[in-house]
């Protein structure tokens, strides 16, 4: 049985004090951090980014995710951790590890867990542009990106 | 229970990112004659006209959620659920 951990926090995030949660006892350890990117819109920069989750059912379906994929990929160990609130760029958004016997299942499941997390967990993503506000578009490409994969 | 007898339904609306800003609140209680589906709350939701018309219907997508999972509109709503109606995720 896998050892899974998912968080959605305020928090910032730690990455060797996160692998705790993990064991030392896998030969793969695969990671992907998610930040807010330094982009710009009409040539003004971005102020800051806020994520919103749906307390409860984000939780829930994190934890699924984590399992499904756990299991899907023979993994040790993984880690979901997600964070909320107002980010500025650079900050922090996500962290995504998954242990394995082996680096192939490792770095495939936090490819699999990323794609899944984009297009399943009710996050929402809000950009302000200085004092202008606006809520982040779907992307059709993460719907694409999850077919891959096929049914989890 | 007499199945022509219509029995209320007690139903916590939750309305997240985008379109509690477009609709103007975070949450609220409705009733609803039962039995009833999700299609059912979003007809009466689209009838009070803009910006409900546009934002629950045409070509606008939206997700909704019974309980905290997933739901569609033939999802049969029970008394005291939780509907929570929300745009596409962006997360990650």
């Amino acid at each position: 049985m896998a050892r899974c951990h998912v968080s959605v926090q305020h928090a910032d995030f730690d990455f060797a004090t996160e692998l705790g949660w993990l064991g030392d006892g896998s030969g793969a350890v695969a990671s992907f951090i998610g930040r807010v990117r330094d982009d710009t819109r009409d040539g003004v920069p971005l102020t800051a980014m806020t994520l919103e989750h749906y307390p409860g059912m984000t939780e829930r379906v994190l934890e699924e995710l984590a399992q499904a994929v756990a299991a899907r990929f023979a993994l040790d160990g993984v880690l979901v951790l997600h964070r909320v609130g107002r980010l500025l760029p650079g900050e922090q958004i996500v962290l995504v590890v998954a242990t394995a016997p082996h680096r192939h299942a490792a770095l495939q499941a936090v490819d699999c867990l990323m794609d899944h997390l984009k297009s399943v967990a009710p996050f929402w993503k809000c950009e302000e542009y200085g004092a202008a506000r606006h809520w982040v578009d779907a992307r059709d490409s993460d719907q694409a990106a999850l077919a891959r994969w096929g049914a989890l | 229970m007499n199945p022509t007898e219509p029995t209320p339904l007690h139903l916590e609306v939750l309305y997240l990112a985008r379109l509690r800003d477009t609709l103007g609140r975070s949450r609220e209680t409705l009733t609803l004659d039962g039995p009833a589906t999700v299609a059912d709350l979003l007809a009466l939701l689209r009838a009070r006209g803009a910006p409900w018309d546009s934002e629950l219907g045409g070509d606008r997508v939206f997700r909704v959620a019974v309980d905290q999972y997933m739901a569609d509109p033939a999802t049969v709503l029970v008394d005291g659920a939780e509907v929570a109606l929300f745009p596409p995720v962006t997360g990650g």
